[in-house]
């Protein structure tokens, strides 16, 4: 089978540079699908035919990696992603407001995305191991933590640009 | 005095992170000392001797994980580093990777030459992009820095140091669900025996350390096993790093000798309990560890003792509950974390952490029935020592000590369909 999905020619230099670090291709998966939602934003399906490809593995073994982590998206996100941590440090400091004051911002409920396309977010129950910030959530790559509500508006205000292209990003 | 700064030190220090000024500061000293000094067993003896123990969480001692790999078995011997951070209330190994990324190097470098290992993983939480792009960089000056390489400190001696990073599941944290993440599959922990110390990574002897611990190493080369273990408790050697979180007016990383005493650390360290309320609860060694009643502020901070008072240290994770904190919401709020995390593989596990999670809801949404406190407890009892790994067990811990603990709490809910704390945190699914 062939597959729709390519990796630009940087990225498939990073992939050659991934396997060199394994004694085993199938290893490189993981780190595979890293470099496929960071070039896409998601995992798209026929992205799994391609990374199955590269590696020699059955598409079905790709899927089964793929929706057992919870970091990989198999659809398309906001320009800019939101994870707020329910974890027990978190919510004795709050994370239960930080999670309804955001679903209101962004007019959308958790697991979603808001309408101009610009902020998806997620409630989740696994801690991400920053209770000393609690209430926290991580935009991106970054953490915020201590987070009051208006703190949290001028957060989102400061990523709210344009929406479109996230070639600009 | 019981604070320390043996991994902490550079915590805050923006030059730490880089290679020049932490040889200026005597960085890779240790490192050089094992390689040109030390024979590989005299590592191990040292290690042995300082009574250093597994930071991650389960607390066995280091150097005797590293006997049990097998002097001649014709294959390769991997090193693990696990960076997979994500037992609740535990944040500590982020500032090392974050702050001071040449001291797990340097303890990577003793770790690997004492076990004859010549290459090592790092596995890191996928969450943690900027403590990986720290480390990465820091790896990248030490090959440049002819630290790591085909010649390590100049050294005839190989060692590859890869970073591979997680992508969101706590299971992964498990030893042997880490290796199997790092095969490039799902995270299903292994059953053992096999250890991973003879069958491991890609079936090779494989050493499993936690950063933290790996970060004690360079300290230990430098002044002795004897010194490190004297500096701590009866059997818990050294400092270790704890995580002060939840109702405290200074929640952070502190470091402190194994066996200080748990008011220093909420009192002094972590300012006393927030809004100047009353301490409820403490729940010692990230969720995982029995809750403790307000009682123990008198406990020493070591695994011996608190595995006395049926609690543990695990992996340093100190959460502290004010009076304000309904304890059925609380244990609802750790309950739903295990459900959501059980891989799904073993059924006490993957059935019982739902039912536990189910039930508790029920309670909260005012439908609790009079018999549901004894089938948490009888759950929770099936639950242990019936699966693979230790999260089953792990999730009927706090469900065991939480209703036991603080049962009228449970009862009242159970009859009164609300809550007997005045205006509580509400509960987080409602």
């Amino acid at each position: 089978m062939s597959s729709n999905f390519q990796f630009t020619p940087e990225n498939l230099e990073e992939y050659q540079d991934i396997l060199r670090r394994y004694p085993v291709k199938r290893a490189a998966l993981l780190p595979t699908l890293h470099l496929v939602q960071a070039q896409h934003g998601f995992v798209p399906a026929e992205a799994e035919q391609f990374v199955a490809d590269l590696l020699d593995l059955p598409v079905v073994d790709v899927r089964e990696v793929l929706t057992f982590y919870s970091l990989f998206h198999r659809r398309e996100m906001g320009r800019h992603h939101i994870r707020v941590c329910m974890s027990l440090s978190c919510w004795l400091r709050g994370a239960g407001r930080l999670k309804r004051h955001l679903g209101e911002k962004l007019r959308v409920e958790s697991g979603g995305v808001s309408a101009d396309g610009q902020f998806s977010w997620e409630a989740v129950p696994d801690c991400m191991g920053a209770c000393e910030i609690a209430p926290m959530l991580q935009l991106d790559k970054d953490y915020y933590g201590n987070l009051g509500n208006q703190d949290v508006d001028q957060l989102l205000e400061g990523f709210n640009g344009p929406p479109g292209d996230p070639e600009l990003e | 005095m019981p604070t320390a700064n043996l991994v902490s030190k550079h915590f805050g220090n923006e030059k730490a992170r880089e290679l020049d000024w932490y040889r200026a500061q005597g960085g890779y000293e240790a490192a050089r000392r094992a390689l040109f000094e030390m024979q590989p067993e005299e590592i191990t003896e040292e290690v042995i001797k300082s009574n250093l123990r597994g930071l991650g969480g389960a607390g066995f001692p280091t150097g005797r994980k590293w006997t049990f790999v097998p002097k001649e078995s014709g294959k390769p011997n991997y090193l693990t580093v696990n960076a997979d951070e994500a037992e609740p209330g535990t944040f500590k190994d982020k500032y090392i990777m974050t702050w001071d990324p040449h001291r797990l190097i340097e303890g990577i470098i003793v770790c690997c030459y004492a076990v004859g290992i010549h290459t090592a993983y790092v596995y890191i939480r996928g969450e943690y992009v900027r403590p990986y792009e720290r480390l990465r960089d820091a790896i990248r000056q030490a090959y440049q820095g002819g630290v790591l390489g085909e010649k390590v400190l100049g050294k005839d001696f190989k060692l590859d140091v890869f970073i591979h990073r997680g992508a969101g599941a706590y299971i992964c944290g498990e030893e042997t669900g880490l290796l199997e993440s790092l095969e490039g599959k799902k995270g299903w922990p292994r059953l053992k025996p096999p250890f991973p110390a003879v069958v491991g990574l890609f079936d090779c002897p494989t050493v499993i350390n936690n950063v933290e611990t790996i970060s004690h190493l360079p300290n230990i080369i430098l002044n002795g096993g004897e010194w490190f273990a004297e500096l701590g408790a009866d059997r818990s050697g050294g400092s270790r790093l704890f995580c002060l979180s939840g109702h405290v007016k200074r929640p952070g990383v502190y470091e402190l000798t194994m066996g200080s005493p748990m008011s220093e650390l909420i009192y002094e360290h972590g300012g006393g309990i927030l809004d100047d309320r009353q301490l409820k609860a403490v729940i010692p060694g990230g969720s995982s560890a029995p809750v403790l009643t307000a009682d123990c502020v008198d406990l020493s901070l070591d695994f011996d003792s608190l595995a006395k008072a049926g609690s543990m240290l695990g992996s340093g994770g100190v959460m502290v509950l004010s009076d304000s904190v309904c304890m059925v919401k609380a244990l609802s709020v750790v309950s739903h974390f295990y459900a959501h995390e059980s891989c799904g593989q073993c059924t006490p596990c993957r059935e019982g952490t739902g039912w536990l999670d189910r039930i508790l809801m029920r309670i909260l949404e005012g439908d609790g029935r009079r018999q549901d406190l004894d089938t948490l407890l009888s759950i929770a009892e099936y639950m242990q020592g019936t699966s693979i790994c230790a999260l089953s067990d792990a999730a009927a811990l706090p469900v065991q000590s939480f209703v036991t603990k603080f049962r009228s709490e449970f009862e009242y809910h159970i009859q009164h369909k609300s809550c007997d704390v005045e205006n509580p945190e509400p509960a987080l699914a409602l």
